[in-house]
């Protein structure tokens, strides 16, 4: 399961939708072996392209390293897919090169609902994960639909103080 | 002295779970060769049946990526710190268009 917060996810939505029709792409960095995504790093999509995105190699290797000296590993590596559905298709399972990583997919096919699916992915076998969302706060501004392609298993929500 | 070479979480099940393996030789696809005459296995999931370096790793030395070095045929020096890294890619796209792509 992939226990990511709603601040976090919300940004990576965020960033979905901004380079849509393009893929967006990008990491969450937490401390190695923790599974906790607590570090945003949105990527440039190197290939700037409505169908296939990579990070820029410098720029890959310059955040590895800096996740090395933070004893960080990227605990969730998200992208866009901007016409399709949140699952993986054959290209991402073939360059799916980080075993411990949640790859979370986000398609922003439907302007109005987003899909936001987490898979692992080892070996050429992909499995499918639950999302648990953790701090979310109701937004009485909110006009975006989640579609989560496997319903969480709980959904902690708080209420928004105040109001 | 030797090359450090720096491996990735993927790649450690030949290293016995090394981060960090030393090798030698004059140029990537040496050291490549050297490496695997100790951890059988490791070159082939980096150079494919072709002979070139794999689309779905980058190879880097010191800072610099070798595609842009003369990949296999690039030269490494002792003290030299070479680092693998799975690529991070994909996307909607068919293979086929992603492997051209890739070239």
């Amino acid at each position: 399961m992939l226990t990511i917060d709603a601040a976090i996810l919300a940004a990576i939505v965020a960033h979905a939708r901004r380079d849509h029709p393009d893929e967006a792409c990008g990491i969450v960095a937490g401390p190695a072996g923790s599974d906790r995504p607590e570090r945003l790093v949105p990527m440039e999509n190197a290939a700037r392209s409505m169908t296939f995105y990579e990070f820029d190699s410098k720029e890959q290797l310059r955040l590895w390293r800096e996740m090395d000296d933070a004893d960080e590993e990227p605990v969730v590596v998200y992208h866009s897919h901007t016409a399709t559905e949140a699952y993986p298709s054959r290209t991402d399972v073939s360059f799916a090169g980080e075993p411990n990583a949640h790859y979370l997919l986000v398609s922003t096919r439907d302007p109005e609902v987003t899909e936001v699916r987490s898979f692992r992915i080892v070996d050429g076998a992909v499995t499918e994960e639950p999302v648990e969302v953790v701090n979310a706060v109701v937004d009485p501004n909110a006009v975006q639909k989640y579609l989560f392609g496997q319903s969480p298993t709980t959904v902690d929500y708080e209420c928004q103080t105040g109001s | 002295m030797a090359i450090e070479v720096r491996i990735p979480t993927i790649l450690r099940s030949y290293t016995g779970g090394a981060k960090t393996v030393e090798g030698s030789g004059d140029t990537i696809a040496d050291l490549l060769t050297d490496l695997d005459s100790r951890h059988a296995g490791l070159k082939d999931r980096l150079i494919t049946g072709e002979g070139g370096l794999h689309r779905f790793v980058n190879v880097y030395i010191n800072d610099e990526d070798v595609r842009f070095l003369g990949a296999l045929d690039a030269k490494v020096n002792d003290g030299d710190s070479v680092t693998i890294l799975p690529a991070v890619a994909g996307g909607a796209f068919a293979f086929a268009a992603a492997q051209a792509l890739r070239g």
